[in-house]
């Protein structure tokens, strides 16, 4: 059976199928992404103060990943301008770049971004023990600079088997500056590069834990996010790599001897999605990055 | 809306993106210092410029090509 208008445009649309298919599937993504991005605004606008992690991120990366992929849509559509000037060489180029800027993408994302916050781990202190802490939180420094109240104390777990057993009564923490030096004014402040984790030592005991995690979904709001927002982010970028690599094989090849424009036509398709999820990342970043 | 418009409107979108990075660079210099901030700033809007240049460039290239086909 033959699909209709793959090609010639339908009279009652004046569009081919697939162009109003992917801008109706798209209107569905933006509803998806929407509510997400408000999720997370109203979360943010209602977090107790103290309580969203600042600065956690590594901007460089976030920076590196966004150029990449402002690369990937100016080769994808320099793809799609080569098969409608029948140029298939230059096409099969631009479209491996696109494909290995995606890679790269996802291979910063998911091999180092994610798992960076992984072995990252932070402790919300019980109010009535934040004193006790003191040393490690800075809280009277912090309201002297009008900064908000510092609850939580981060760093690196030393003792790993705490956050599972019950015998063990207290974290050994390896400090973020921030806690190692909550009174020097170098390390309360936005970074550029985050600053590395101290050799200085906390022992929290687990009592004075309101409650403790790596930096995973379970940490906090903006980490539930984070990881929901990005996770579906990158796998719509998987999708779009996989329909990519398959418009790139030697499959397509025979249907551009066969029908040019139709293949033009499917790569119009599958530009217009990875620039769709392109724009979404030009929103996560300063997000969750810079703001 | 067809790719080409699309990859204009995403264009406009990352412009807009580096020149906010550039003003983020510029207000942590502000409160920071440091000359990493102002590499920043001024990158971002190398950035935003070259971003500016290609749009130019594509949309004509885009006009041109559409006489072709």
């Amino acid at each position: 059976m033959e699909i209709p208008y793959t090609v010639s445009t339908r009279p009652d649309t004046g569009l081919w199928n697939a162009k109003v298919g992917i801008w109706l599937f798209l209107a569905s993504e933006v509803m998806l992404f929407g509510g997400l991005f408000s999720a997370y605004i109203f979360l943010r606008i209602d977090a107790p103060p103290g309580t969203w992690p600042r600065g956690v991120l590594n901007v460089p990366v976030g920076t590196f990943n966004t150029s990449i992929l402002i690369i990937s849509s100016v080769m994808v559509v320099l793809a799609w301008a080569s098969l409608k000037m029948r140029r298939y060489r230059a096409y099969w180029w631009y479209m491996l770049g696109t494909i290995l800027c995606g890679i790269v993408f996802l291979v910063i994302k998911l091999g180092y971004e994610w798992p960076l916050d992984y072995v990252h781990f932070g402790a919300y202190i019980k109010p009535e023990a934040l004193g006790k802490y003191e040393q490690y939180l800075g809280n009277a420094y912090a309201a002297e600079k009008d900064l908000p109240p510092r609850l939580e104390i981060t760093g690196h777990l030393h003792n790993q088997a705490a956050l599972k057993d019950p015998n063990i009564k207290e974290y050994e923490v390896a400090l973020d500056p921030l806690n190692a030096y909550p009174t020097n004014p170098e390390v309360d402040r936005p970074h550029f590069f985050p600053l590395p984790v101290t050799d200085k030592i906390a022992k929290i005991e687990k009592e004075d834990v309101e409650r403790a995690t790596m930096f995973l979904p379970t940490h906090s709001t903006y980490f539930a996010s984070y990881f929901t927002i990005t996770g579906l982010h990158g796998a719509h970028v998987l999708g779009g790599v996989l329909v990519f690599i398959y418009l790139w094989l030697p499959v397509s090849k025979r249907l551009y001897q066969s029908n040019p424009e139709h293949l033009a036509n499917r790569v119009e398709v599958a530009g217009l999605f990875w620039h769709f999820v392109d724009l979404i990342w030009i929103f996560v970043f300063p997000l969750f990055y810079l703001l | 809306m067809s790719l080409k418009a699309f990859h204009i409107v995403f264009i406009i979108f990352s412009t807009l993106l580096a020149l906010g990075t550039s003003a983020w660079c510029i207000w942590v210099d502000l409160i920071v210092g440091g000359p990493v901030y102002l590499t920043g700033a001024i990158a971002s809007l190398v950035v935003a410029t070259a971003l500016m240049v290609y749009g130019f460039w594509f949309w004509r290239k885009m006009k041109r090509l559409r006489l072709i086909t």
